[in-house]
């Protein structure tokens, strides 16, 4: 599958407050851009995915998409991976590609927890009689005992934000671009101990969108700046977290290890990183099960400037889910692509390969990309 | 203006799940069995064998700590006035892993360290609360 098929164009609304649109005119408004960024007419796309808006599902929204868009996919539909569905949904566009299914596809998300419900993520479930409520805390059930168990610090989990928020600042895109340090990570607020509020992401509307088509087709094309797929994979922990027998662990390990194995690379080819920081703890965790650094190794990994550009590995360049947007996954993707193409906001200089990791769930669902040339 | 609520919220609940809840009121903590696994919450079958033929046993109420969190916020007004407080991950000494309240009394918690149960009626509820093991 190396290469075979590439990211043909990117699109996306602006990430902030869009009280009152819904999520299929922001999914339109990303495709729409996404289109004209890869110059590819709306009646060659054969095939759409389409993450459904996390915070109110409804059924046979790919279909509701495809008709307010005008298409008539070969194949296509939504699916249910929360954050990791974008990467996944990718994946399986170049797999249909590749095999025959269709040969254009466009891939999309959009939805709007910050003006509209919220619902989904707030719900309190069986355990809610106990005081258990919230996805951070989940999230801090596994940061609290990655801390007990290897000595990392929230000073550490800080280095995170304050990379992301590097980031977020130089990118005129970004929702928060007030720049972020150690103390001020310290200062937050508790959100649930041991994590702050800074090591929370943001809450954010809006839709993002990407083409993927074969190589050769966007060779045909004369499409100059698409960007290779070079490998995928995908894990699932399923258990929640309180079942799973080591929570330090996920499947982001299967999923970067199939994906490695695709591209024919390993860590130390990667030049970028964008990983899914809805918790600054996710990013540690995923460092350690991509192999960029050995178990428990996260805390000092990151803590010297490690993910900022200029670093070892410069991570989450336009600022993440903490900094740039809220929203689940696809942007990260965009922000590869970017990278690879040489356009983003915190350009790594000569940046030729780019790894994305999109979770979801608390680290329930993994999905990995390669990308480059 | 908004009337305060003085119990804690109770999720709907399935036959099983009522089950475990009248047991707790019983004072016993109970989880289910088959020869090749103990596990909670309840579920209807075994995820290891995938059976239904299984059986309720009762826990020693032995446990040790196996992560915990401390809410500074209160998701539920019942909560308002228990901040800050502590919910742990807690492995029983049989097997199964669940979500309990961690109470121990001003001491900080230690990762594996050893717990006890003791079921309290509290906010309308009987609740399976976990305090140190070790006696003191």
């Amino acid at each position: 599958m190396r290469g075979k098929t590439v990211i043909a164009g990117v699109g996306h609304t602006t990430f902030d407050k869009q009280p009152g649109r819904s999520t299929i005119s922001m999914n339109i408004e990303a495709c729409r851009s996404a289109l004209d960024d890869a110059s590819i007419e709306k009646d060659m796309v054969d095939a759409l995915y389409v993450k459904y808006p996390t915070s109110r599902p409804e059924s046979f929204y790919g279909q509701k998409l495809a008709e307010a868009m005008g298409v008539v996919p070969k194949v296509g539909g939504a699916w249910d991976q929360g954050g990791a569905a974008n990467a996944s949904m990718i994946g399986m566009a170049a797999m249909a590609i590749e095999s025959g299914l269709c040969e254009v596809a466009l891939v999309s998300f959009a939805d709007n927890p910050r003006s509209g419900t919220r619902q989904a993520y707030e719900s309190a479930g069986a355990n809610g009689i106990y005081g258990w409520f919230g996805v951070p805390a989940q999230y801090a059930m596994v940061a609290q005992r990655h801390m007990a168990e290897y000595g990392t610090t929230s000073e550490q989990l800080g280095a995170i934000a304050v990379a992301a928020r590097k980031h977020g600042a130089a990118n005129p895109r970004a929702q928060l671009r007030k720049p972020l340090t150690i103390a001020d990570h310290q200062e937050s607020r508790w959100i649930v101990e041991p994590l702050h509020r800074a090591d929370c992401c943001l809450v954010s509307d809006g839709g993002a969108a990407v083409v993927v088509t074969s190589e050769k087709r966007a060779r045909q094309l004369g499409i100059d700046h698409a960007v290779p797929i070079l490998g995928f994979g995908q894990g699932q922990s399923s258990w929640d977290i309180e079942h799973r027998p080591v929570l330090t662990r996920t499947a982001a390990k299967a999923s970067a290890e199939t994906a490695f194995r695709m591209a024919g690379l390993s860590p130390k080819d990667i030049d970028v990183a964008q990983l899914y920081d809805c918790f600054t703890i996710t990013v540690l965790m995923m460092l350690e099960d991509y192999g960029f650094c050995g178990p428990g190794e996260g805390g000092k990994f990151v803590e010297g400037g490690a993910l900022e550009v200029g670093g070892v590995l410069p991570a989450n360049t336009s600022g993440g889910l903490l900094s740039e947007t809220g929203m689940p996954g696809m942007q990260l993707v965009i922000e590869a692509v970017r990278q690879v193409r040489g356009e983003s906001t915190s350009q790594v200089a000569g940046a030729s390969t780019a790894i994305v990791g999109n979770q979801g769930g608390t680290m329930h669902t993994h999905s990995t990309l390669i990308l480059g040339r | 203006m908004s009337e305060r609520t003085l119990t804690r919220p109770v999720a709907e609940r399935t036959e099983l799940e009522q089950h475990f809840h009248d047991e707790l009121a019983g004072g016993r903590l109970v989880f289910q069995r088959t020869p090749a696994n103990a596990w909670l919450p309840p579920r209807s079958e075994d995820p290891v064998t995938l059976s239904g033929d299984w059986e309720w046993a009762e826990a020693s109420g032995a446990a040790t700590l196996v992560s915990w969190v401390t809410y500074h916020i209160a998701y539920h007004p019942y909560f308002e006035d228990k901040l800050p407080y502590q919910v742990a991950i807690v492995e029983l000494t049989e097997g199964p892993r669940m979500i309990a309240p961690l109470e121990l009394g001003g001491r900080s918690p230690v990762l594996d360290m050893p717990l006890r149960l003791d079921i309290r009626r509290d906010g309308g509820e009987w609740i399976p609360v976990f305090v140190p093991g070790d006696g003191s």
